[in-house]
């Protein structure tokens, strides 16, 4: 499409039922009561002229050029702060006006430069625009401005790496500041100085952008209505000419962007309004970490070889197809059906990830197809479908807005998800109360107008404990919501779970000392989470990633029931997905023992259907999980496999485990942007596309399922989906589509959850949120109004059993993984951007007793211990951890954080206890055994035919 | 190496754990509901061989659970 240019209303949209009635220059609006008269003069397409005003922001008054005159009212008010009432009749373009606003514009522009014609905002600046509609044409006062203008102005900033500030030209409309504020919720930008001297300023006066607490969301550059703060991509290469909606492929918020672009070249993504997941916020790595789509390491040709010692050797599409099959087909011949396997992706679209699926189970003729989720949210899908019926989150991302009391378990928001954290802050700022649970003092816990109620600092591995003791606190103390629990649930279960928990041993005193936490504090926090009105609980991977993390989704889905918070706004259980796609990949049947939709291969009716439409006969036989392929390949059970956009190598605990489950198979398929981890131990490198060049669907944490638009073409010659139906052709089983909406269609068509979805809907209606059935033919932005989809809600037993990983004389600290913002995941794309600048190397968070009591400084390189292995990182201490916990980040191939995870895992899903190893920490001069060794399998097995053969 | 049967045992014991806490009877099914749904049939093959072996390690509860005693009830 051209480039679209989203209408500005000025003010927020106004929630209420309430309407009011006025006549705005002859036509009458009716607009919800609290609408400002410049965004109901908008919705009637009289647009106010304005520049302090914008409608991600409150209003603010202080531009003077949105001045209107109301019939009955002396003077001339803002239009931006002056509520519409019923009767009132205003009119937006007098003489008098005209006048006032030709002056106040006057006086704007005596103090900015004139290089529009030169200016990276030029045909894109609102102070343009408004100079132009109040027709200005001279300037009494002159152009040689004091304060913000030539010599007066201070230097540019152009330290952050993706925008500049050009003070210069700046107009002090405050917009940044209160999108700082507002939006983003960080507080870092401010108004230095007053009266004329006002500048804005990132910090104190000796701060740049890139020093300050910016976390580079790029609000502010998106509020800007001058060139102050753009873009550098802008700067670079010019105004946008066309627009292309899609979805950002990072984390599981799912943000809605328009890729504005020149061509098929990215100027700029820039957060869109309409979005639903982000309502035109934005994060460092979606709006301005994309460059690596175009990155110099990316493959674009396919590549084969014999041996993974050998060098790669560049092919055309269909000998690389031939050679994945040829070797896929002799492996079976030789060793079975069962012999080969693969696992999708959730970075890749659903259409992509179905296709996969089904490859393995029709082309190779098994279950042995898993995903990513696995090592992430396999414990949620496991425990909300026990629980609940469906294996989901409850809510849509604005239900947030109507919480009351937030509980944000083992999730660190405002770096894993800061969209949605900006969104939480939002409600916290209005004074929904905060309870976090994380043994670090993460941001949320005290962060600019934000500080948690209660701070519960558990020892990693007891969430099952802390959370049987506030159930034990809700029943014992009779706050259970009885007539919720008496129409929605099972009475028998209830009554057997009540019992439980109402033990002693459940009981805050009882688990205090194993919790780390003051029984009064736990006491303090169920109070609050039960009685505070709507209480929501957000959660990530510090629930999932543990020996009982299906038992603790349980246990958090206990309490929410136990106190009536589901099925409406402001409640529920919500996971926070890691990867974009997380929530998609695992609704498209990529477990082993499910087909899409969360059903059990072993349902004869179910599996029937997709025999019937895939015309093929299937196993019904749960196939391996990824940690079954591992071993299995390891005793030569398995030998072939097929790795979609996933890093296992780097991703997956115990390295030395799984890279000699990979060197030992004797066909890796890889599909993937980069020669990554994995490729190191692949014959064949089928090259990926970047979400840039993709076509499809992701389905974001809130079951929203977005569009994904290709912005330009394969930069293979092939997409994904096309590549593995040839694949799969290739093994002998006919896959063919001729559009990813027919895999869609296909979907729909034996998936109940989502009969209602198409391309053409989604490009109709922006997005749905599945189930989209005949009864929810719009979706379901909050489930489990009115019934439980399972029926009646089951409460589980979720006793505590603590984690066989213990610490030790041996091995006394307990490590625990996670993520920055800046870097995501294995960090295949965000470290081929120059987000590594704020994030070169992956750090060990250690408490300063911890440290001096080894003797370690800040900065000093440290050995990493665990039963496992060792690896040797740089120490920063760091109050954010308590006594007895390190923590770091697994971002960087060369760190090898998964050297020293263990190979205990959830009961339920085998998903890797990441969050409990017990290690050794101690001061080092030298890389690991294992840091060595990786060094020269980088140099032995990423050669291509180009280089010289040793 | 393939799942070694300590491996086996590991997991299915760590599934007892979480299923004990329900009556016997329920117990039961649900240690053998969960392997049967979520194991590779190698798997548990392998794991009903070392129950015939004596099921040396294994949770009393899982060998009462997988036992074709039990299964055929």
């Amino acid at each position: 499409m051209a480039r679209l240019q989203e209408i500005d209303y000025g003010t927020p949209k106004r929630e209420t039922d309430k309407t009011v009635t006025l006549t705005i220059d002859g036509q009458s609006v009716e607009v919800p009561e609290g609408t400002s008269i410049m965004r109901a003069a908008a919705e009637v397409g009289q647009q106010v002229p304005k520049l302090c005003a914008t409608d991600m922001l409150d209003s603010w008054g202080s531009c003077r050029m949105c001045l209107v005159e109301v019939e009955g009212v002396r003077g001339t008010p803002a239009s931006c702060t002056t509520p519409a009432r019923d009767g009132m009749v205003v009119r937006t373009q007098t003489q008098r006006l005209e006048k006032i606003r030709r002056g106040v514009m006057e006086l704007y522009i005596s103090d900015h430069p004139l290089d529009c014609l030169t200016c990276s905002a030029n045909g894109d600046c609102e102070l343009q625009d408004t100079a132009g509609e109040v027709g200005l044409r001279d300037v009494r006062y002159g152009f040689g401005g004091e304060k913000h203008f030539g010599e007066a102005a201070e230097a540019k900033d152009t330290s952050n790496p993706y925008f500049s500030f050009d003070p210069e030209k700046c107009i002090v409309c405050s917009r940044c500041v209160r999108a700082c504020e507002q939006v983003q919720g960080t507080f870092a930008l401010t108004i230095d100085g007053r009266g004329f001297d006002s500048k804005v300023s990132a910090g104190t006066a000796a701060d740049d952008f890139f020093g300050s607490e910016c976390v580079s969301c790029g609000a502010c550059v998106q509020a800007c209505p001058t060139a102050t703060l753009t873009e550098k991509t802008v700067e670079a290469h010019g105004t946008p000419n066309r627009t292309v909606l899609t979805t950002c492929a990072y984390c599981g918020v799912g943000c809605s962007f328009k890729a504005e672009m020149q061509g098929d070249q990215v100027v700029r993504m820039t957060p869109y309004k309409d979005g639903g997941a982000n309502e035109g916020h934005s994060c460092v790595k979606g709006r301005f970490a994309w460059g690596y789509a175009s990155h110099k390491d990316r493959i674009t040709t396919p590549m084969v070889r014999d041996r993974i010692t050998d060098p790669w050797r560049k092919v055309d599409w269909d000998e690389a197809i031939q050679f994945a099959a040829d070797r896929f087909k002799a492996i079976q011949e030789k060793h079975g059906r069962a012999s080969i396997g693969g696992i999708t992706s959730s970075r890749c679209t659903n259409e992509e990830v179905y296709v996969v699926q089904k490859m393995i189970r029709a082309a190779f003729g098994n279950n042995n197809v898993d995903t990513c989720a696995r090592v992430c949210h396999s414990p949620t899908g496991y425990g909300l479908k026990t629980t609940l019926g469906t294996s989901a989150g409850t809510q849509n991302f604005k239900s947030v807005e109507k919480a009351d009391v937030i509980l944000v378990i083992g999730a660190n928001p405002t770096d894993g998800h800061p969209v949605f954290a900006s969104r939480m802050k939002k409600r916290l700022r209005q004074g929904a109360k905060l309870i976090v649970a994380d043994p670090r003092r993460i941001d949320l816990v005290r962060t600019p107008h934000v500080e948690a109620s209660q701070h519960l600092q558990l020892r990693p591995g007891t969430n099952v404990a802390l959370m049987n003791a506030l159930a034990h606190v809700v029943v014992t103390e009779d706050l259970v919501d009885e007539a919720f629990v008496a129409e929605r649930c099972d009475s028998e279960e209830f009554g057997r779970w009540r019992a439980f928990v109402a033990e002693e041993r459940n009981a805050p005193e009882a688990l205090s000392e194993s919790i780390g936490v003051a029984a009064e504090t736990i006491r303090a926090a169920a109070r609050l989470y039960a009685t505070g009105g709507n209480a929501a609980i957000y959660y990530g991977l510090g629930v999932t990633e543990h020996s009982q993390g299906s038992t603790m989704v349980m246990a958090m889905a206990n309490l929410a029931m136990a106190t009536g918070n589901f099925g409406r706004e402001g409640v529920g259980v919500n996971p926070l997905r890691g990867q974009n796609n997380v929530q998609g990949s695992c609704d498209m049947g990529s477990f082993p023992h499910e087909l899409p939709g969360y059903r059990h291969v072993s349902d004869d009716a179910v599996r029937g259907a997709f025999e019937a439409d895939w015309g093929v006969t299937l196993s019904n036989e749960p196939g391996r999980r990824i940690p079954n392929m591992f071993a299995d390949a390891i005793d030569g059970g398995f030998r072939g496999m097929f790795v979609q956009g996933e890093d296992i190598a780097q991703s997956d605990p115990n390295t030395r485990h799984v890279t000699a489950a990979l060197e030992a198979l004797e066909c890796l398929v890889v599909q993937d942007l980069f020669l990554n981890e994995t490729a190191a131990f692949a014959h064949v490198f089928l090259p990926g596309t970047s979400f840039l060049e993709k076509d499809g669907t992701f389905t974001n944490a809130e079951r929203r399922i977005n569009r994904v638009r290709p912005v330009m073409p394969p930069k293979s010659g092939l997409s994904e989906s096309e590549a593995v139906c040839r694949l799969a052709r290739a093994m002998g089983y006919p896959m063919t589509y001729d559009h990813p909406s027919r895999i869609m269609d296909e979907i729909a068509r034996l998936t109940p959850t989502f009969a209602g979805v198409s391309f053409e809907r989604l490009d109709r209606e922006g997005s749905l949120q599945w189930p989209v059935t005949e009864k929810a033919p719009n979706g379901t932005p909050t489930m489990h109004i009115g019934g439980f989809v399972r029926g009646k809600g089951r409460f589980m037993i979720t006793e505590y059993v603590p984690t066989q990983e213990r610490a030790n004389r041996s091995f006394p600290l307990i490590l625990t993984t996670g993520r920055i913002l800046s870097q995501y995941n294995v960090g295949a794309q965000t470290r081929r951007t120059e987000n590594s600048r704020w994030h070169e190397a992956d750090r060990l968070e250690i408490h300063p007793f911890d440290a001096e009591e080894r003797g370690i400084a800040d900065g000093e390189m440290v050995s990493i211990q665990s039963r496992m292995g060792a690896i040797t990182l740089q120490a920063e201490i760091s109050e954010r951890m308590p006594q007895g916990v390190v923590y770091t980040t697994f971002h960087h191939p060369s760190s090898g954080a998964n050297v020293i995870t263990t190979e205990y895992s959830d009961w339920a899903t085998n998903c890797p206890e990441y969050k409990v190893t017990a290690v050794q920490v101690a001061r080092s001069n030298r890389p690991s055994e294992w840091q060595l060794e990786h060094e020269e399998v980088r140099r032995t097995h990423y050669r291509r035919s180009m280089e010289p053969a040793e | 190496m393939s799942e070694t049967i300590q491996d086996l045992t590991r997991m299915a014991n760590q599934i007892a754990d979480f299923f004990r806490a329900y009556p016997e009877a329920e117990a039961l099914d649900g240690i053998a509901g969960h392997i049967r749904d979520f194991w590779t049939r190698p798997m548990r093959d392998r794991l009903d061989a070392h129950i015939a072996a004596g099921g040396e390690g294994l949770d009393p509860f899982v060998i009462k659970a997988l036992s074709p005693a039990s299964q055929d009830a």
